[in-house]
């Protein structure tokens, strides 16, 4: 790793200023859990560095009737700390409580894992059927995006020169709203996701057909991927196995993995299924508030 | 049987730890007092390799191989010499020629020509990640930038990665001067097939003749790692005078001494080895690196010190690794269980130079039998992967998953218990090792397969569908080896014992004990440390399970001549015949003083009292151990959950029960990786693609359950406390035991290391 430029920017003008001075060569930090290990591990160079973490918008968590806005560089540990935030969105936790340690969450931040845009980053998933929307800043003002069109390759986002992740804008859940994201890895911690699979219902007053759902898979495509169509499917269903198998078959058709040392075609299209079929589980037990199946998503313990 | 003593209790991490109090007779051993080196290892005040700062240090830094086997044509270190900051550059040229010689490491051997080709390549690049240049700047990223600088032409061939790669026709050859060693006869035929070697007993084929059951199979095992903690770090400084001096995290300041001597043809006397804290090496820092670069770049820099430190993926990809292996066994049983004949061929990786632990191996593989018909035939082949280093019981692991399996198999196709199938077979006292050797002594193969057999594990039911249990024995030979120490007695009533032994497992304490209950004094007035290759006599290396038996065997040879000397001392004082010591009393007589007031008297009448001892004991305990262990399989994710674990191990006699325990948990919990997740991923060019600790999966806390342990002690006669090994056999039969249980768990058989989600899932398709 060689030297390069600290900027502390104070507000959102800075930020850009800096961002577009720098082009190609400057880089945000956030807690810089992904950013600095890649300059140090020299698959990254930057000249210019821009620390985000002292501007006032970009640490907010502001909490309303309309939802939630949480600043792009809020660490992972103040959103598991915030009563409100973990009774209107328990999901939330299923990615920040597993990014990394109780060290990486200190710093590690929701915007940081959108920005670095791994396609088995752990927080996108769960943004993605959260519903959530991007709020951009650049040298043309602002603008927003939905976050399943926010990463765009491997490692690349669609922000442009000089812009920023400002924050993320959660809608307000609604009732009978219930959510998941579950990942799987080989050990129980300290791993990057084969497959991560998130879910979201909305279910009838009820509670025995699903008005709405929505599922997003890890780790089984370049970017991370929304299968719009799984979700489609479910809409208007009764709450059953059945239908959720469906909804399992379409995720695993829509995924699109290659093997690597992390996981084979084969193993990773078959956990997207699987992942899927248990989150979707979790996120139905949250919405009617029961509890039929354990952490894992699993019926009795086998699947 | 012969055996003299057995105790058995079981620990378990759900309760309080067990009171410290002396095994029965003793004062001293079998208590759990808080070792010497413990303060400064909680308050991050203990000195590590990386931690070794001296005034106008150079940083190191290595350039390596991005090939796995390849010529090296040329190397340029012009432009990296002309960057400020730059202090040397030093490449393979700047080595002497090494002698075509063995070097006996204790737990491995080498040949110096191989190992000087190791530290820095010499005309080829045999793995990716072979050091081929290193540089010291006056900072670590100046130097980092500099071997960016150094030119290097390589002509790339084709790599050879596995046993079948090495073996097969028209193969690739890594050494152009290697010709296969085939049972004693030298062959003609450049080769990758260094060695092959065989043991035979009685009449194979009248054996298998008369087997009701024979079950032969063929196990494929990954290349694993050690995984110490502390990577890999050397600090030199060469003197103008021509004094070298390095500081080192090593299992052994000796052996660092003699490999720099030898690979930089610097005499023995004009290197001094001063030794860190050195968080684990598990075999694996046996082996010079770094430390003779090192000394090369402080040479060259004008007698500067200079420090290299690794960084993991180094580490991963240059050091380490134990062997890969191809093992196909065959047993035959009789309708009774009894084994009628076994042969096992082991195949194993050695990595870039010969010497992969398949002699080890070969001993290990059918050890806990009697079998009267058998033959094991060993092959050591070289592979573009880094030469494979020792690793706690070398080449077991994979030899007993093999042998175990097959058992296993046996005992479920004649319907018998898979541990009374073990109690029929184990061996005993008199019985011989697949090599020949006998065991005179009494050994607690039985012992242990018997206190799994009657454990509350064993005896609680499984309850879920998709569960397995599975028992596994293993063995290890462990060692003897030289050790020297002395011990001062101090006016003030301590004792200054030193000796160097590196500390890796608590090994101060346990060789503390042995000289406090030598003597009959408290545990604290000993001050155990560990010196420098100048202040005892020679030492070989921590490994082979050898420190807390010969180390403590000095211990007490010391202990037992202090006494005698303070005693004759105090009886010219007295002007008396005798002197008696008891309960902390010297008496002689009406004279009655303790010992510390002794010490002062000593001090007052006379010269100064020193002791010491060296020690070379050519006979040692082995240890076996049985293991059990229950598992879970997800039927939908091919995920292995560890739900319940128990170790039972001969330990001896345990010093310091807690570091025993200590040293069989961290055992089965290497094996548990080994059998799971870990595991070297390589593309099809031979490049090493999971060298860190996040794709590299060794088991975290969450993965493992508390391992119980129980301590069968069937001491040793050979040592005055009864001590056997105990840092090894541990890691024998984890791989069995998972295997076992998750055959069991899912109805069906893998044959392949590790079993992994993927793999297990497929298993479960057939």
């Amino acid at each position: 790793m060689q030297a390069f430029d600290f900027v502390s920017a104070r507000s959102v003008d800075e930020v850009v200023a800096a961002l577009a001075a720098g082009g190609e060569r400057a880089r945000p930090l956030s807690g810089g859990t992904d950013l600095l290990t890649q300059l140090k591990e020299g698959r990254r160079a930057y000249e210019t560095v821009v620390d985000l973490k002292r501007i006032p918008e970009l640490m907010e968590i502001r909490i309303g009737t309309d939802g939630l806005w949480l600043g792009a560089s809020v660490p992972c540990h103040l959103i598991n700390k915030n009563a409100d935030i973990q009774k209107m969105y328990p999901a939330l936790h299923d990615s920040t409580g597993l990014i990394g340690g109780t060290q990486i969450q200190g710093r590690a931040s929701l915007g940081g894992n959108l920005c670095n845009a791994s396609p088995a980053a752990d927080g996108i998933p769960n943004l993605i059927v959260h519903s959530v929307t991007a709020h951009i800043a650049g040298p043309n003002g602002s603008r927003t995006l939905a976050v399943e069109d926010f990463c765009v390759a491997p490692g690349r986002n669609a922000l442009q020169s000089g812009e920023v992740l400002v924050a993320l804008q959660f809608p307000a859940p609604g009732k009978n709203f219930g959510a998941a994201y579950l990942r799987f890895i080989p050990r129980n911690e300290m791993d990057i996701a084969v497959v991560g699979a998130g879910a979201s219902v909305v279910l009838s007053d009820d509670g025995q057909t699903i008005q709405s759902a929505r599922i997003s898979l890890g780790a089984v495509a370049p970017t991370p991927l929304f299968v719009k169509a799984a979700g489609e499917a479910l809409a208007g269903q009764p709450v059953s196995e059945e239908t959720l198998e469906k909804a399992a078959q379409i995720a695993q058709e829509a995924a699109k993995p290659i093997s690597d040392m992390r996981g084979t075609i084969a193993q990773r299209k078959h956990l997207s299924g699987v992942l899927t079929k248990r989150a979707l589980r979790i996120a139905i037990d949250r919405a009617r508030g029961t509890s039929t199946v354990d952490s894992l998503g699993r019926l009795n313990g086998n699947g | 049987m012969a055996v003299t003593e057995k105790a058995m209790h079981a620990t378990n991490g759900h309760t309080s730890p067990p009171a410290s109090k002396p095994a029965d007779g003793y004062t001293i051993i079998g208590s759990r007092p808080v070792r010497p080196d413990g303060v400064d290892k909680v308050t991050g005040r203990a000195i590590y390799g990386a931690d070794v700062r001296l005034q106008g240090l150079l940083y190191g830094k290595v350039l390596r191989s991005p090939h796995a086997h390849a010529r090296i044509l040329s190397i340029d270190t012009s432009k990296a010499e002309a960057l400020p900051g730059v202090k040397a550059v030093v490449t393979g040229a700047d080595l002497p020629t090494a002698a075509d010689k063995v070097e006996d490491l204790g737990e491995s051997a080498i040949n110096l020509k191989y190992l000087s080709a190791n530290i820095l390549a010499h005309d080829k690049a045999l793995y990716h990640g072979h050091a081929i240049a290193a540089v010291a700047a006056v900072d670590s990223h100046t130097a980092e930038e500099a071997i960016g600088f150094i030119e290097v032409k390589y002509e790339v061939l084709p790599p050879v990665m596995t046993v079948d790669d090495a073996m097969a026709d028209n193969a690739p050859i890594l050494l152009d001067g290697l010709r296969t060693d085939e049972m004693g006869e030298m062959g003609s035929k450049p080769t990758n097939l260094a060695k092959h070697f065989r043991h035979q007993q009685g009449d194979l084929a009248a054996g298998f003749a008369a087997a009701e059951v024979v079950v032969e199979r063929t196990f494929r095992t990954e290349t694993v790692h050690q995984g110490y903690i502390e990577p890999h770090t050397g600090t030199a400084q060469y003197n103008t005078d021509g004094q070298v001096t390095i500081w080192a995290s090593t299992q052994g300041t000796f052996a660092v001494r003699n490999q720099t001597s030898e690979i930089l043809r610097i005499p023995v006397s004009q290197i001094k080895v001063i030794p860190t804290e050195i968080g684990g090496g598990f075999g694996g820092k046996i082996n010079v690196y770094l430390e003779p670069v090192a000394v090369l770049l402080s040479k060259k820099a004008g007698g500067k010190p200079v420090k290299l430190v690794m960084s993991r993926t180094e580490v991963l990809q240059a050091t380490g690794p134990t062997s890969g292996s191809n093992i196909r066994i065959k047993i035959g049983a009789d309708a009774n269980g009894k084994i009628t004949a076994a042969h096992a061929e082991l195949y194993y990786e050695a990595g870039a130079f010969p010497g992969s632990p398949v002699g080890a191996a070969a001993n290990v593989v059918l050890a806990p039998y009697a079998i009267d018909n058998l033959q094991v035939d060993g092959y050591d082949i070289v592979v573009n992967r880094p030469r494979s280093a020792a690793y706690r019981a070398p080449g077991g692991t994979n030899a007993a998953y093999a042998t175990e399996s097959v058992l296993n198999e046996i005992a479920e196709k004649l319907g018998i218990d898979q541990a009374h199938i073990r109690l029929i077979n184990g061996a005993k006292q008199g019985d011989r090792r697949p090599d020949g050797v006998q065991h005179t002594e009494p050994i607690g193969l039985l012992e242990t397969v018997q206190a799994i057999a009657e454990s509350d594990h064993y005896n609680t039911p499984l309850t879920g569908k998709y569960q397995g249990r599975g028992i596994a024995c293993g063995y290890w030979n462990n060692w003897g080896g030289k050790s020297s120490a002395t011990a001062v007695l101090n006016a003030d009533g301590t004792v200054s014992l030193n000796e160097a032994s590196t500390d890796i497992g608590g090994s101060r304490a346990s060789i503390a004990m042995q000289f406090a209950e030598a003597v009959g004094i408290g545990y604290e007035q000993v001050k155990p440390r560990v010196g420098d290759t100048d202040s005892v006599a020679y030492n070989d290396v921590t490994g082979g399970s050898r420190t807390t038996f010969s180390t403590g065997m000095a211990a007490h040879n010391m202990g037992v001549e202090m006494l005698s000397q303070m005693k004759e001392r105090l009886a010219d004082v007295w002007e008396v015949d005798a002197v008696e010591y008891a309960d902390g009393e010297f008496s002689g007589g009406d004279n009655h003083i303790s010992f510390q007031e002794a010490a002062a008297l000593i001090y007052k009448t006379g010269e100064p009292l020193m002791v010491s001892s060296t020690v070379f004991p050519r006979s040692f305990g082995p240890g076996f151990s049985t293991q059990l262990a229950d598992v879970e399989v997800d039927p939908e994710t091919g995920k292995v959950t560890i739900l319940r674990y128990t170790i039972a191990q001969d330990v001896g006699r345990a010093i310091h029960p807690s570091y025993v325990e200590g040293q069989m948990q961290g055992g089965v919990v290497q094996g548990i990786g080994w059998a799971l997740n870990e595991e070297y991923i390589y593309n099809e060019k031979g490049q090493l693609l999971n060298g860190s600790l996040l794709d590299y999966r060794m088991p975290t806390a969450l993965d493992l359950p508390m391992i119980e342990t129980i301590l069968v002690e069937v001491p040793y006669p050979g040592h005055p406390y009864g001590v056997r090994g105990v840092g090894e056999v541990n890691i024998v039969p984890p791989a069995g035991a998972i295997a076992n249980a998750v055959a069991n768990a899912i109805g069906s058989r893998m044959f392949e290391l590790p079993m992994s989600p993927a793999r297990v899932l497929e298993a479960m398709k057939e």
